[in-house]
This record gives C-alpha cells, sequence and structure tokens, in this order.
C-alpha cells in the first residue's frame, strides 16, 4: 500500500470497488510544556495505524467511546488534521498530504456534517448564503443561478424553500441539522462523512434525519462514513461498523454480524450496556430485577499513557499474560469479520 | 449552595396562589405528592406556559421517570420542586407536598432547610455543575456542615465515606482533588455522592447519564438502583432516554409541551401505551431488541412552542390520529381520564380505540422489522 503517486488517475483501483481506502492511518498528538523552552513531554496517541475501506454506495459507522479517536478519524479523513502517519486514498487518488490548493477540487467531492447543528451555522448568514457558500468558495456556476439551486437542496432536505432569507436561529435543532445537510449536499459530493449527525437531536427528530440520510444515498448515490456512539443508530444507517478503542480499531464486520456475534469482548460490552426500553422484570417484592449484562469496571484509559499491547487487557474480563506484553493483530476471524483480539468471543469451537 | 440571596417569601409565587381550588392536604401518605403544578414565565413575547397543571405521587423507595422532548417541562418541573425558582420572575402555583408539608407557600429559609438535606439533586452535566475552584470533598462536605452540627474534619471524614459508597478508588486521597482530576464517570459519582450526603428523602436525577459514555452509563445506573435500595429515597429521573427510565422507573410521566400526556407505570407506558405522542416516541427509535426494521418511523413536525401552544390537544398538529375525535383534538383541551387501573391518558380517542390502533401500530412494525429482517438475511 506504498504506491508512489506520480500520476493521480494511474493508481491501481484495489481488488474491490472502494472510494476510500485509509491504511495505517496514525493521528499523535503532541503535549508541550513550558513558555519559553517548549519541550515535548507527552504524546496523546489519538489515533494508531488503522486500515478500512469504504466501498461506492455503502455507509461505513465507526462507534466507540469518547476520546476512542473516532472524531480525529473523521476530520483526517476530510483533511481537516494532518495525520502523522498512514494513507488515504481517496477515488485512485493519494490525499494523504495534498497541499490546500490541489486538495480544493476535491472538497468538491468530500464532504462533512457536523454535530452540532448550534454551532456548525453562521448566526449571521441566512439559510441562503449558509447553502450557497459551497458554489461561492468554489467558483461553480449553476445552471439556474445559486439560488434557485440552493431553494431545490432546502426542497429535497425537506425545508420549505420560501425560508431562504432567514437566519438559523429561526429554525429548530431538527431543521438546522437539515441546512446543515443541504449545504453539504450543494456540490454533489461523493463522499460524506458525518460527525455524531444526530446525537443532538431529540428521539422524534433524530428519526427524521435518519430516514431523510437513507433517502438521499438512494436518491444521490452518496457513501456515507458516520460516526455516532450511539450503538442502535449505528444499527440503524450503517452496511459495515467499525468499533474503536482508544485510538485503536478493534473489531471491523458487517452490521448484522457485528450485532449478531460481535467477537472483540470490548463489542460484547458496548452492546450489552445498551439500555433496552424494555421494562427490566420485576422482583417478587416488586423491585426490578437486574439485567443480565457485562458489566465492565473502570473508565477507559488516557489516551497519553495508553495500556500496552492490547489496549483494554485493562478492563477485559478475559486478559491474560499474552494481553499485556503483545498487542493482537487485526486479523479476519470469518469473511469480511476483522477482530483484534487475542481470545475472541463467538468462534466456533475448533 | 448557600449564599443567602435576601429573597422575599412568596411574592410572584402568593400572587398566583389563589387559583388553586385545591387546597386540602394530601389524601395520600406518599412522599410527594404534587398537584396541578403550573410554571408559567413572562417574557417579552408572551406568557411561557413551560409546566402547565402536572399532578402526580411518589411513595417511599419508588423511582418516577419523567420524560419527553426538550422543552416539554421536565426540567422546569424539577427545579420548581428543588424550589429553585425562587427569585426569577417564574409564577409557580400549584402544591407540592413533601412528606405532608406544601412547599410552595413555605417560606424561601424553610425549602432551603430542606433542600439538600431532604430533597437532593443530581444534574445533567457533572463538569459544569461541580466547582472548578474547590476539592471535591469540600463540595460534598459542604451540604453536610450546613444541615448537620459537625466541625470540619467529621464532615470530610463523611465526604470519605460517601465517596466510597458511590465507587471511587482511594477515597482518601481522592477527596482532596479538583473536579478536573476525575474522569466524567467519576464526576457523576461525586455528583451523586454530594447529592445523597446528607440521606436524602426524594432525589432528583435530571438527565443523570446524558453525558456518559454507554458503558459508563451502565455503571451509574447500577449504582443508582443499588444506592436507592441501601437509602430507601424517593427518585425522580429525568430523562429523553425511554431505555434509562425503563431500567430504573416503577412509574413514568410522559410530558408534551408542559403537561402530561401520559401516567402510569412503566409496563403501562411500554406494554399499552394510550397517547399517540408515546406510540410515536416508542417507533421512533431504533431498538436494539428487536429485528431491524429499513426505516424508523418519526413523529412529523416539530414540539409547539410554548407561548402559542396549539389550540385544543397540544399534540394534535403532529397527531396522525386527530381526524378521528369528530374535531375534539383542535379545539377542546383532553382531560387527564382513566384508561386503565393507575393509567391515565389526556387523550380524546375512546380507550378502545386506543387499544385497538396500538394493536395496530405494535403488530405492524413487529412485522415490518420481521420481514426486512428476513431479507437481510437471505
Amino acid at each position: 500500500m506504498t504506491t508512489p503517486v506520480t500520476e493521480p488517475a494511474e493508481v491501481p483501483a484495489p481488488a474491490s470497488d472502494a472510494l476510500l481506502t485509509v491504511s495505517g492511518l496514525t493521528k499523535h498528538f503532541p503535549v508541550n510544556r513550558g513558555i519559553i523552552i517548549r519541550r515535548r513531554v507527552g504524546l496523546v496517541r489519538s489515533v494508531d495505524d488503522v486500515t478500512f475501506d469504504v466501498t461506492r454506495g455503502e455507509t461505513l459507522g465507526i462507534v466507540g467511546e469518547s476520546g476512542c479517536g473516532k472524531t480525529t478519524t473523521a476530520r483526517m479523513l476530510t483533511r481537516l488534521i494532518e495525520p502523522t502517519a498512514g494513507q488515504i486514498i481517496f477515488d485512485g487518488r493519494d490525499i494523504t498530504h495534498l497541499r490546500a490548493g490541489a486538495m480544493r477540487p476535491l472538497r468538491r467531492e468530500v464532504q462533512m456534517i457536523f454535530q452540532d447543528p448550534y454551532s456548525s451555522l453562521n448566526p449571521r448568514h441566512t439559510v441562503g448564503s449558509i447553502v450557497g457558500a459551497p458554489f461561492r468558495l468554489q467558483k461553480v456556476k449553476t445552471e439556474k443561478g445559486t439560488k434557485a439551486s440552493v431553494q431545490e437542496l432546502l426542497e429535497l432536505v425537506g425545508l420549505n424553500p420560501e425560508h431562504y432569507n432567514r437566519y438559523p436561529h429561526e429554525f429548530s435543532g431538527g431543521q438546522r441539522q437539515r441546512i446543515g445537510i443541504a449545504r453539504t449536499l450543494a456540490l454533489r459530493p461523493k463522499l460524506i462523512v458525518a460527525d455524531e449527525p444526530v446525537s443532538a437531536l431529540d428521539v422524534s427528530i433524530q428519526a427524521q434525519v435518519v430516514n431523510l440520510l437513507a433517502d438521499l444515498q438512494t436518491e444521490l448515490g452518496l457513501t456515507y462514513v458516520i460516526i455516532a456512539h450511539d450503538l442502535s443508530v449505528i444499527r440503524h444507517v450503517a452496511n459495515r461498523v467499525a468499533v474503536m478503542y482508544l485510538g485503536n480499531l478493534v473489531e471491523l464486520a458487517s452490521r448484522t454480524d457485528l450485532y449478531k456475534r460481535p467477537r472483540h469482548p470490548y463489542t460484547v460490552a458496548l452492546l450489552s450496556a445498551v439500555p433496552l426500553p424494555e421494562p427490566a422484570k420485576r422482583t417478587a417484592e416488586g423491585g426490578r430485577e437486574r439485567r443480565d449484562r457485562v458489566r465492565l469496571v473502570g473508565d477507559v484509559p488516557s489516551p497519553l499513557n495508553p495500556p500496552p499491547a492490547c489496549r483494554f487487557h485493562t478492563r477485559c474480563w478475559k486478559a491474560q499474560e499474552v494481553c499485556r506484553t503483545e498487542p493482537p493483530p487485526l486479523r479476519e476471524l470469518a469473511p469480511g469479520h476483522q477482530v483484534a483480539c487475542h481470545f475472541p468471543e463467538n468462534t466456533p469451537a475448533a | 449552595m448557600a449564599v443567602w440571596r435576601g429573597r422575599t417569601k412568596g411574592g410572584a409565587r402568593d400572587a398566583a396562589a389563589p387559583e388553586v381550588t385545591d387546597t386540602s392536604a394530601p389524601a395520600t401518605s406518599a412522599m410527594l405528592d404534587v398537584r396541578d403544578l403550573k410554571i408559567h414565565f413572562p417574557t417579552d413575547d408572551g406568557l411561557v406556559k413551560a409546566v402547565d397543571g402536572i399532578s402526580f405521587t411518589l411513595d417511599r423507595g419508588k423511582t418516577l421517570g419523567i420524560v419527553g422532548e426538550s422543552g416539554s417541562g421536565k426540567s422546569v418541573t424539577s427545579l420548581g420542586i428543588m424550589g429553585l425558582h425562587h427569585g426569577t420572575n417564574a409564577k409557580v402555583s400549584g402544591k407540592i407536598w413533601l412528606d405532608g408539608e406544601e412547599l410552595i407557600a413555605a417560606s424561601a429559609a424553610r425549602v432551603r432547610e430542606l433542600r439538600g438535606d431532604k430533597v437532593a439533586m443530581i444534574f445533567q452535566d457533572p463538569l459544569s455543575s461541580l466547582h472548578p475552584y474547590y476539592t471535591v470533598g469540600y463540595q460534598i462536605s459542604e451540604a453536610y456542615l450546613i444541615h448537620n452540627k459537625v466541625g470540619k474534619k467529621a464532615a470530610k471524614q463523611h465526604a470519605i465515606e460517601m465517596l466510597n459508597r458511590v465507587g471511587i478508588p482511594n477515597p482518601q486521597t481522592r477527596v482532596d482533588d479538583y473536579p478536573h482530576q476525575f474522569s466524567g464517570g467519576m464526576r457523576q459519582r461525586a455528583m451523586i455522592a454530594m447529592s445523597l450526603s446528607c440521606n436524602p428523602e426524594l432525589l432528583i436525577a435530571d438527565e443523570p447519564t446524558t453525558a456518559l459514555d454507554v458503558t459508563v452509563q451502565a455503571q451509574i445506573l447500577d449504582l443508582m438502583a443499588d444506592l436507592q435500595q441501601e437509602f430507601g429515597s424517593a427518585v425522580i429521573i429525568i430523562t429523553h432516554d425511554l431505555g434509562v427510565v425503563a431500567e430504573l422507573a416503577d412509574d413514568i410521566l410522559v410530558m408534551y409541551a408542559g403537561r402530561m400526556a401520559e401516567y402510569g407505570t412503566s409496563e403501562d407506558i411500554f406494554d399499552r401505551p394510550a397517547h399517540p405522542y408515546a406510540w410515536g416516541l416508542l417507533g421512533s427509535m431504533p431498538r436494539m431488541d428487536r429485528a431491524r426494521s429499513e426505516r424508523l418511523i418519526p413523529i412529523p413536525g416539530t414540539p409547539p412552542s410554548l407561548i402559542n401552544v396549539p389550540s385544543g390537544c397540544p399534540f394534535h398538529p403532529r397527531c396522525a390520529y386527530a381526524a378521528n375525535t369528530n374535531g375534539k383534538s383542535f379545539n377542546e383541551v383532553p382531560p387527564l381520564r382513566a384508561v386503565g387501573p393507575g393509567h391515565q391518558a389526556a387523550c380524546h380517542l375512546s380507550t378502545d380505540e386506543q387499544r385497538r390502533i396500538w394493536g395496530e401500530l405494535l403488530a405492524a412494525q413487529l412485522s415490518v422489522a420481521d420481514s426486512d429482517q428476513q431479507r437481510e438475511d437471505a
């Protein structure tokens, strides 16, 4: 995977129809101390050696707890931050270290939906100017003029085109997220990276936006990378799911496989921690029975000093000596199901 | 917590008091009896009816879950019970009996005596509700010092004991840490330790796990259930996550636009919900315990503004069944009426019709999910 990129179009396409191929992606943030003499005192290993690809037209979900590196990964994919190491190939081109000028035409093809619909829209701009900004910045002339195109986009995401001149504060959270989505779609991107697109929304509105994303994918043939901490949402939107823990990719599988037969102990624990909307059974005394679930103890360790070898070993109930000394490689245990664990769950008894 | 603001007693609240007709003592021996609670905020744009007639009771050792979307009045209700609308321009009316003592007409000084001692609260965001300048131990012992005649040493010892109770390792050393030295889950544990330090009889938890990761959330929910058993407090848990209430609550109150939409036991709300809004909430959430359906069923539209609440049933613009009520939903505010033993809903649909529609909805949801799943497995 170290093909030198001399002529962008000539990179041999991977075996599958991958739109995005990420290999060994790493981001370390230095921690500096001192005012006059700056010296590096540590390294936050936000993302460490993450490898995956995204096929055209599919949705890859990335899940994990806070601090696991999901957002850093998203920002590297869209080149909002510079990777420390690794390679990102988008549509046959190595974009890992493209300079801003060379990246600019590609920005049309890779767009991002942000988490917070309140802070990601400029309160002093009208909806028309927010959604029309991509046309302006990329100097794209549209057939019917910018205004008509913006109104078309507003209609596409289920907003009233008459609201062209309104300001963000006049809209509810769900509507604002739709404005953000309209802006994302303006230049007809191929890939959309959505960082927690629905987590700031109420459950009834969340369902509206999830359905909208699905409709747009069918209609416009989009490819999504969707990042979320909510496993039930990811189950709904993603075709394949990547689970991250402390900067490492620990499991990557199709949705059905991951939710039916999770192999990494961390995935098992994550799935079993989701509270179910079903009242727990009553005990004879009228109290509630405790749900039968895998309970992890403690918190996620700091990425400043991640545990050696398998980073999950400090919280894992299956951890043994080898987990503390040898990092588990990401292995394909079943077709399309990769796991980084020495003692995976749900493996057929040999 | 102990800042004396020199508030006058009553004030705005007294002015609103005559509206209440029922001034009799509580009929029940419940720990908390809230009757026709209204909290209105006059603003330049009009009167915001944040809470508009809420009534419920809560027994010792029981948990009430209050659910609803943002802006439905959940948090305002909890602040009202804590007496924290004192000193704002909020107009509070109705009755709140805590263990037989009426709180709305009580003096600010009396409410402050109860707050932190008999009633305590856990807030949503542990980082912004802990003071960054004081040690965790100091903040935990503060309420204990105020409400008990003890010295600082004893109070600190008590803080250590509380930290130990909520499962913080090395409480002797962590007691002198500052909030930024704690992780998110530990901060929420510290908040819980703080709220339990005076052994409150009523504990209000406002979105206690929303800011936490799912594995930590599971730990905190377990901890809250354990502590409730140990302390026997009555608990009100406010959340938008139906999974969290299903885990903890005995009774559930569903709020919409500041009013009660439905009130019943957990089993009532989850197994035989009667209000179309409850159907909508249950239908719109992606569920891990069922087969995956291709599409979610959202509630159309957005929650109403609390200044211009729709006429008639506040939910009617988003309700698919408003037309089934002979126009009543558009003009008449539906009263809360019994639809089963201990189960009430504010809806104009007849009880039979509610049962029929929910049965159909549930069957449809399950069969769609099953066929989607089969297609996927194939």
